[in-house]
């Protein structure tokens, strides 16, 4: 089956810099993907790119096996068929609720358009905003406006810029599973791009980290946390710190927080390999009969836990989630013990 | 003070403020679909046409009114009869709104540019995003926005055009100030019928402004 978006080698570039070397990736149909990454990595302007309002120097972009953008063919945004949820939502102030949802339908007759506006509104679950003005919205409110008002026109694909990051930090991951919900109950193929990874994981099924206009990993949001390809990704999601080691004679590494028994990584070689292990903060268990000592640096109150920011004797530092029942004082000194599942390393250059 | 002669005069002075009126209705509505189209040649990414524009703009803003009028006055009918090989003088009121239009849609294109230069550009990305072609993303999401809030801008224009038509006196139209003082010249009660004019210039203007300023408290909460 042709993927709903192919992007094969694009790049981007602006007079002074590329922004986009050579990126590739694909899209099933119906698959939410999302690229993530801090600003200025390249992943708005490859949105962009894909909208229309972009033009690549290099590479091919089809929608639905359509070329839309190449050496020879450049389609503007209207000829697309695309949907598009920008970061301030850009939704039309002069407009109500109905006739924002409504705009993109001027082809249909008049009762065609009412009843797609009327399932837009129930998809959205805004019957009764619909004579209201966007200023007259709550901002989850609006951009659920943006996003029947962009889905209104059955897009073959839609295009989300940071569509939450104007909305309380409360507000968004719940309205990020909404957004999921109402797109998969739409059947959108859709694209996101963010900053943050708490967005990417609960609107995504694939994720690409991006860094410096290029993808590093492209693959879902568990095997991201868990198989980060590289440093830079292994730093970027979640939290945790990159441990040295050192690989022995019976190909085990051992910390200075002990020893991890489990397989270690091929790549890691042999006897005196020096080795960098992601330690996230709930492979670090808290253990008064552990003889390994760390100081408590700082703790943060999560409610259920606290994430205690530890400091190893020689001064390494390490991140451990513990039960908050174990309330303990900056400075204090407690015992851990390293719990890893499995070792995700990277070999020292 | 005698006011009788005022009252006697009053149908002249009223047909007066009704040609005042309908000249600057006429030039509000010519010179504002004028300037908006020129604003949109200024706004054109054809470098001809925003330069061509932008000539306009800069030659009527920096040329006397008055001149204007008096050479609609003698060389458009001129021209007019050349083209056209007849000699049908096209009359003062005619050249007059062709000049206020033309004149005044140079400061009306200056407002507009920039009521189209203050909606941002993510409006016109969300329009292009749904499908839409340059000239409906103008008419139907940028336009209207950009009047909303030129509005005032565009009426305090318009008062000072309400104003400026009292100079079509130089080619002998009769409008309310050349009423006034046609009738006081008659009666010989010249000053009299000048400082009526002067207070209803005063009245209309002034009235005009305090409500226009308001609506623009309004248009910003």
């Amino acid at each position: 089956m042709t993927p709903m978006l192919e992007v094969n080698a694009v790049s981007v570039r602006y007079p002074d810099r590329a922004v986009i070397e050579s990126l590739s990736f694909s899209l099933a149909s119906g698959q939410i993907g999302c690229l993530l990454g801090h600003s200025g990595c390249g992943k708005t302007t490859m949105l962009r790119a894909i909208a229309g309002f972009e033009t690549p120097a290099a590479g091919e972009i089809r929608i639905d096996g359509e070329v839309v953008a190449s050496a020879s063919t450049m389609l503007p945004p209207e000829a697309r068929r695309i949907g598009m949820v920008f970061q301030d939502y850009a939704l039309f102030p002069h407009l109500n609720v109905t006739d924002n949802i409504g705009f993109g339908l001027r082809a249909l007759s008049a009762a065609e358009r009412t009843a797609r506006i009327g399932e837009m509104l129930a998809l959205v679950g805004l019957e009764d905003e619909c004579r209201r003005f966007p200023h007259e919205l709550s901002g989850g409110q609006q951009q659920r406006v943006a996003l029947a008002r962009a889905l209104a026109t059955r897009p073959r694909l839609m295009l989300l810029d940071e569509p939450f990051s104007n909305l309380d930090a409360e507000l968004r991951e719940r309205l990020g599973l909404e957004v999921r919900d109402i797109l998969k109950a739409a059947g959108t193929t859709a694209i996101l791009v963010t900053h943050d990874q708490h967005e990417a994981f609960a609107v995504a099924d694939v994720v690409g980290v991006m860094v410096d206009g290029q993808i590093r990993q492209w693959a879902s949001p568990y095997s991201l946390y868990h198989q980060p390809v590289d440093r830079h990704v292994a730093n970027f999601i979640g939290e945790g710190v990159l441990l040295p080691g050192v690989v022995n004679a019976s190909a085990q590494i051992e910390f200075e927080l002990g020893r991890f028994d489990g397989p270690t990584p091929a790549h890691c070689g042999v006897d005196g390999c020096r080795v960098d292990v992601l330690v996230r903060p709930d492979d670090v268990q808290h253990d008064d009969a552990s003889p390994v000592r760390a100081t408590v640096l700082a703790r943060a109150f999560r409610g259920a836990e606290f994430l205690y920011t530890l400091a190893l004797p020689s001064g390494q530092k390490v991140l451990s989630l513990v039960p908050s029942h174990h309330n303990h004082a900056v400075g204090e000194e407690i015992g851990i013990r390293l719990e890893l599942e499995h070792a995700v390393a990277y070999v020292r250059e | 003070m005698d006011f009788s002669s005022l009252v006697t005069a009053m149908p002249g002075l009223v047909s007066g403020m009704m040609l005042t009126l309908k000249l600057l209705v006429l030039a509000i509505v010519g010179g504002v679909a004028l300037g908006t189209l020129l604003a949109l040649a200024r706004l054109s990414h054809n470098k001809l046409l925003s330069n061509l524009a932008g000539f306009y703009v800069n030659y009527f803003r920096s040329i006397p009114l008055l001149l204007v009028i008096t050479w609609f006055y003698f060389v458009v009918p001129f021209i007019i009869g050349w083209l056209t090989g007849t000699n049908e003088p096209i009359g003062a009121f005619y050249s007059c709104l062709v000049a206020f239009m033309m004149f005044e849609a140079a400061y009306y294109c200056e407002i507009v540019r920039a009521g189209i230069q203050s909606i941002s550009r993510g409006q016109v990305n969300a329009a292009y995003a749904l499908g839409m072609t340059y000239s409906q993303t103008m008419r139907l999401v940028i336009l209207p926005q950009a009047f909303r809030k030129m509005t005032p801008l565009l009426l305090q224009q318009s008062i000072i055009l309400f104003q400026d038509t009292s100079l079509v006196y130089a080619v002998g139209l009769m409008d309310f100030l050349n009423s006034a003082r046609s009738a006081g010249d008659i009666v010989g009660e010249l000053h009299q019928f000048l400082l009526f004019a002067g207070l209803v210039y005063f009245i209309i203007s002034f009235g005009a402004s305090t409500l226009v300023k308001r609506l623009q408290k309004r248009l910003t909460v």
